[in-house]
């Protein structure tokens, strides 16, 4: 078994609309290493929400293999996909998709509430705990509505920590917040990479994309390009140097 | 997902929409309420015939003389004079399921104590009369076979007699006149209040029945012969021992007619169960008309609840939730709203029997066994009718309940 995380060979994705058959993706072969910060660039129609989904395990492929830390994700059946989502899959939405009336602990406890192995003892503790690496330590107890975009964010990625996940994979995780916010959530990802997390993100902004380490461009369901970033920008420096031409 | 939390989750998102959920309880809660109020008032009031069946006596076995035929016009039952106090004898030392036997000899008669008189009917029985009739006697003494012997001028009065004749007297030891004759009042008997059919059981004389066959009626007629037999399920056996013993003392061929009539309780026990039973199946059909409204309106508003919380479901998928764990949490959620509208309706289902059976002063017995089967009855209801929400939830597409606006 070779290092990498994730392995996508000759992926096609086809929907069968009735009259038409929409080809979504055309064979994308994608390999992504443990520790890396992927970007997934692409114009929308370029299949990159579909290949996310895929990532995911929310969808199969029409054919291809993926493989997710050597399993073979697509011979896989409903449950079974349940649980890898559970136990592999981190994800982060662009809408933030948190639960209403539900406390921040309580949204980031959820995931754990479905972990049939019991591979987390203390499901509260270990809450609190990926909340505080989020540096939402002090908002346990408040509800999404109380909390700004940017906070709602790292609920968001606290919850797709807690379970020790191998990927997190955020869709358009920026999508919905000022650029001062996006910077903020852009560092905390890059704090969790720096700690080893493994991160894909989809995005069409290059703005956002500079800060990871490498881009995988997707144009009509087929990986155009496939480039490490040289020099990835620092979001906390630059969040920082923002707090400072805009003084208090 | 661990039951404790499915069931945290339910009564959280229960408790989100308070007015919606009560109005959705509301058909399970009128259909469960009624029943239960119907059930406790119907056992009720099938208890309080039971009882005054059982006040005109236990087991009784009740012969009646048969009608005479003069020429073409027959007399009513009753109207021939072939009952005798040798009957009684007969019955006595030949029946082997009766436990007392009874002449019943009835004269009405005007009956003068001190400055009161009262009209009332004075009857002549036997000692064991008062335990076939279900009589005791509150105050005094009863009369024994001595004073049957003696044809003694003893009496016992009811209550109403009481009443009439010794307002606020004890009438213990006072004297009576019954057709001009003396008699000694020996005790009263405890009140038994009004029979299933409307006569006052208290608005009673007793005295010895040769006292008032000899010194007060014609020396021959016994109207009636009343015994009570050993326990209420040799009544049929008892019944065809009468039979058997009259006619052989009747000297009545085989092939001849009865000249006597036997009754027994047994008619108005089948009227009673009669009536409880058309109740019960009243009951069924409102119990079942009703759970089928509420359960549907519990399917209703599931199916809104899975389409407001799509979105959710598409999260809680997402995150490794699997059917059957959405599937759970959906039948959870509706098991718990039948349940508690199911509570609710035992509740005012009780509350309203207590406060319609003290109005009408109808018992209310409350069975365990309806309230247990009311609960389980309306938790399966939330699980059937919240099936079919719960399976659609359960098979929602993940990406398509996650992009749901």
């Amino acid at each position: 078994m070779n290092s990498a995380t994730l392995v996508v060979r000759d992926v096609t994705k086809v929907f069968d609309l009735g009259a038409v058959q929409v080809h979504a993706l055309r064979g994308v072969t994608l390999s992504i290493d443990r520790g890396e910060f992927v970007a997934v660039m692409g114009t929308s129609g370029s299949g990159k929400s579909t290949l996310m989904n895929i990532l995911g395990c929310l969808d199969l492929p029409s054919a291809g293999a993926y493989l997710l830390e050597g399993i073979p994700v697509d011979q896989l059946g409903r449950n079974a996909l349940a649980t890898i989502r559970n136990e592999k899959i981190g994800f982060v939405f662009q809408g933030f998709n948190l639960l209403p009336r539900t406390t921040a602990l309580e949204n980031v406890e959820l995931p754990l509430l479905y972990d049939r192995r019991h591979r987390i003892a203390a499901p509260s503790s270990a809450a609190e705990a990926a909340l505080v690496r989020v540096g939402l330590g002090d908002r346990l107890d408040h509800l999404p509505n109380q909390l700004s975009g940017g906070q709602q964010q790292r609920v968001a990625i606290a919850r797709a920590l807690v379970t020790a996940p191998a990927i997190i994979l955020a869709d358009e995780p920026t999508g919905n917040l000022d650029s001062r916010t996006t910077l903020e959530v852009l560092a905390v990802f890059q704090q969790l990479n720096r700690e080893g997390m493994t991160i894909v993100i989809v995005t069409h902004e290059p703005e956002v994309a500079r800060y990871t380490s490498r881009i995988v461009e997707l144009r009509d369901g087929l990986v155009q390009r496939d480039l490490p970033v040289p020099l990835p920008g620092d979001a906390a420096a630059d969040l920082a140097a923002t707090r400072q031409r805009v003084p208090a | 997902m661990k039951w404790s939390k499915l069931i945290h989750v339910a009564v959280q998102s229960i408790a989100r929409n308070k007015m919606r959920t009560l109005l959705t309880m509301l058909g399970i809660i009128i259909g469960v309420g009624s029943v239960i109020t119907m059930v406790a008032l119907g056992e009720g009031s099938s208890r309080d015939i039971e009882r005054q069946v059982a006040s005109l006596g236990t087991n009784l076995v009740m012969v009646r003389a048969g009608s005479s035929q003069v020429g073409g016009a027959r007399g009513g039952a009753g109207s021939l004079i072939n009952l005798s106090m040798s009957d009684v004898q007969s019955l006595r030392s030949g029946a082997t399921q009766l436990q007392g036997v009874s002449p019943e000899i009835r004269v009405t008669a005007q009956i003068i104590a001190g400055a009161q008189n009262w009209n009332t009917s004075v009857t002549g029985v036997a000692p064991e009369y008062l335990s076939i009739r279900n009589y005791q006697v509150k105050s005094g003494y009863s009369f024994g076979e001595r004073e049957v012997r003696t044809r003694a001028k003893v009496a016992l009065l009811g209550e109403t007699v009481v009443r009439e004749l010794f307002p606020g007297e004890d009438p213990i030891g006072a004297a009576i006149r019954i057709r001009n004759v003396p008699f000694r009042v020996i005790g009263v008997l405890a009140p038994k209040g009004q029979s299933a059919f409307g006569t006052d059981q208290d608005d009673i004389i007793l005295a010895p029945s040769t006292t008032v066959l000899y010194r007060l009626g014609d020396g021959k007629t016994v109207r009636a012969i009343v015994a009570s037999a050993s326990s209420s399920e040799q009544m049929a056996d008892a019944k065809e021992e009468i039979g058997t013993i009259l006619r052989e003392a009747h000297r009545i061929p085989a092939d001849g007619a009865d000249d006597f009539h036997i009754n027994d309780q047994s008619e108005i026990n089948q009227m009673a169960t009669r009536i409880t039973g058309t109740l019960t199946l009243l009951l069924s059909a409102i119990a079942a008309v009703s759970l089928l409204v509420g359960g549907i309106g519990i399917m209703n508003i599931m199916l809104v609840s899975v389409t407001e919380r799509t979105r959710e479901i598409g999260i809680r998928l997402a995150i490794g939730a699997r059917p059957v764990d959405i599937l759970a949490q959906f039948l959870v959620e509706a098991a718990i709203l039948s349940l508690l509208g199911g509570i609710i309706g035992i509740a005012a289902g009780l509350g309203s029997a207590w406060g319609i059976g003290s109005l009408l002063g109808i018992s209310v017995v409350v069975n365990p066994i309806v309230i247990i089967v009311a609960v389980l009855f309306t938790g399966a209801v939330g699980i059937f009718f919240g099936f079919y929400p719960a399976r659609k939830a359960a098979n929602l597409n993940p990406i398509d309940a996650l992009r749901y606006e």
